[in-house]
């Protein structure tokens, strides 16, 4: 006790240590700098621009960058400043709204198949595999394309990415409950009386969470990237501003040929920064998931 | 005990192909969205009939497809030409079937997914692999390391970077096309042989340098863990040449799991494949299904997708077969 109490006044507080360990993980940290940068971007873009600008006849068209126009306007008189914002907007909502949901699916599914085993394990572990298999993109094609284009909105679109990408969370979280569930802290609790209920969600949940936000990661990436694809072969919201369908857009009116470099441009610079964080801060929740590749100080 | 193993792979194969026919023979059937209507609105609205006959196209089409039957029905009719790789008639390109539009753009793409994941695979784990060793030289990590920040860029986006770099700016290479626009395709001619590469180095190289870092990144960490382990310090206390080390005991043991991670990365590889192909108008897969798209040739589309979706599943079960003898710890089993 006395140990204890005269060692407190060295221990480091909570943000002292996670400052600490962010200067040890570069990988998350410049991650994060870029994820808050886009988010300022947005934040700022938001309050400063009229989101109207980012839609077609709201600027004379074919302007190269300039003072006036940072990004340059497009063929159909689109602000690419207004656009980069709102697209990033709706890029960030069609991420986070696929991947919260994916990712709950499959740990739902992972808890139940790894916790219950038996027929609802050999159900649920079979149909993942039987689906990994099967090109995700190419389905997401087939579904965006039956949809009338004219009213698919960012919702269904999170919807479209979802369909067909739960299975791999699913398996993820099933490995490692099914790894956790022969440790000796559930046989104790199990022993101790405690119902399933609680075991899952007071021993077994907190020790998953930094699995979780790995796989929430790699969901949002996902997503990210899957609404990027079907947005670059033209079964977005066509309306919208989305990143793929300004490069769609440029590349329909063959934007290089007539030198009109800047419209493509702009939207992959933002999507290399989108994706590059979001890749960046999934290898630094890997190393810290996996204490095994932790560095130590 | 191996034809049990594969009597049950092809059961799998059969599953796989059997969800995604389902999938894609019932969701845009959900859809309120009539492709047959919305071609040929398409076509009336660039001017050709009246809306009169407009509706007895549809109706007379709609029977021709057996729309009208009850869905069941569709369903088997559907089922019993899937099996036949009869995907149909395109809608746009009348009487093409969508196996003849498919097996035209097919070398194309087959050619570049070829040439670029052999290339991007073998450069991309003896980078990874050279790099976690203690023993390469300095530049070697130097390259890797711009490979690995490029993991998360999209082939796609590489395409219309290098496009704008390469293409654009240094003028060195052409901005899209299969051949340069009047130029008659003469295969026997060496002078078109050299302007079909010429145009096909950038959307390769949008491919490679797309996902080299992926390999790289799994290499490297495979390398560091060999290079703790006891085999290795034995190996080298034995004397074994360093050369031999690598190859045998870094390279030797890294290829399982990287074959299987090759086999798990092959629908994203063609996916990947398929959309660059459409952003430089090669004439491959991609750019059908890119036209498909644009013009609501629908069976073209679903037709694609049931090909592709059979051929990665095929490769994907194939694949299983090659890791005995990649790995003799699985033939033993």
């Amino acid at each position: 006790m006395t140990y204890a109490s005269a060692s407190m006044p060295l221990q480091p507080g909570r943000v002292q240590l996670t400052l600490r360990y962010l200067r040890r993980n570069k990988s998350l940290t410049l991650g994060l700098i870029v994820l808050f940068g886009l988010i300022a971007f947005t934040a700022i873009g938001f309050l400063t621009i009229d989101p109207k600008d980012a839609y077609p006849l709201s600027a004379p068209t074919r302007r190269a960058p300039s003072w006036d126009y940072p990004f340059g306007t497009d063929f159909f008189g689109r602000n690419l400043l207004a656009a980069m914002v709102v697209g990033m907007w709706q890029t960030a909502a069609i991420g986070l709204l696929a991947g919260v949901i994916g990712t709950a699916i499959g740990v739902v599914l992972g808890f139940t198949s790894a916790y219950f085993g038996g027929w609802t394990d050999a159900i649920i572990k079979n149909i993942c595999l039987i689906l990994t298999p099967i090109p995700v993109l190419l389905i997401q094609v087939v579904v965006a394309g039956s949809l009338d284009k004219r009213d698919v909105t960012i919702l269904m679109m999170a919807l479209i990415i979802v369909m067909l990408g739960w299975m791999g969370t699913t398996l993820v979280v099933r490995a490692q409950v099914l790894t956790m569930k022969e440790r000796q802290f559930v046989a104790v609790a199990k022993l101790s009386g405690m119902n399933s209920i609680g075991i899952i969600f007071k021993e077994i949940m907190p020790n998953l969470l930094p699995f979780i936000a790995a796989a929430l990661v790699v969901q949002v990436f996902a997503a990210v990237f899957a609404s990027f694809y079907l947005a670059v072969l033209g079964l977005g919201p066509l309306r919208e501003p989305l990143l793929g369908n300004i490069i769609w857009a440029a590349q329909g009116q063959g934007a290089f040929f007539n030198g009109w470099w800047w419209w493509p441009i702009a939207p992959s610079v933002a999507m290399i920064l989108i994706l590059g964080s979001l890749a960046l801060i999934n290898m630094g929740l890997d190393e810290l998931a996996n204490p095994r590749v932790r560095k130590t100080e | 005990m191996i034809l049990r193993l594969i009597a049950k792979r092809l059961l799998f194969l059969l599953l796989v192909m059997w969800s995604a026919s389902t999938i894609v023979f019932f969701v845009p059937r959900l859809s309120d969205i009539n492709p047959i209507r919305e071609r040929f609105a398409e076509l009336a609205r660039t001017g050709g009939f009246s809306p009169a006959d407009l509706e007895k196209i549809i109706e007379s089409y709609t029977r021709q497809f057996g729309l009208d039957q009850p869905l069941l029905q569709q369903y088997w009719d559907y089922m019993g030409q899937i099996v036949r790789f009869d995907f149909g008639y395109s809608l746009n390109r009348y009487p093409a079937t969508v196996m003849d539009l498919i097996m035209q753009a097919i070398p194309w793409t087959l050619t570049l997914l070829l040439v670029t994941t052999i290339l991007s695979f073998v450069i991309g784990n003896l980078l990874g692999a050279l790099s976690a060793w203690p023993r390469a030289p300095g530049w070697v990590r130097a390259i890797a390391t711009p490979f690995i920040l490029l993991t998360g860029v999209p082939p796609v986006i590489m395409g219309v970077l290098l496009l704008f770099f390469i293409g654009f700016r240094l003028k060195l290479l052409p901005l899209g096309g299969a051949y340069s626009i009047g130029i008659v395709p003469d295969w026997g001619d060496v002078g078109f042989w050299l302007d079909l590469m010429r145009h096909q180095i950038l959307p390769a190289l949008a491919l490679i340098l797309g996902s080299v870092g992926g390999w790289v990144l799994s290499m490297r960490g495979m390398g560091i863990t060999i290079q703790g382990e006891d085999y290795v310090t034995f190996a080298e206390h034995k004397g074994i040449t360093p050369g031999r080390i690598f190859r045998d005991y870094y390279l030797r043991n890294t290829l399982l799991p990287q074959a299987t991670g090759l086999a798990l990365a092959l629908g994203t590889v063609v996916s990947s494949a398929i959309i660059v192909e459409g952003l430089f108008g090669l004439p491959g897969i991609g750019t059908a299904l890119n036209n498909a798209i644009r013009s609501n040739d629908f069976p073209v589309i679903y037709g694609i997708v049931l090909f592709i979706t059979a051929a990665v599943a095929t490769i994907m079960v194939l694949m299983e077969f090659v890791y005995p003898l990649l790995d003799p710890r699985i033939r033993e089993q």
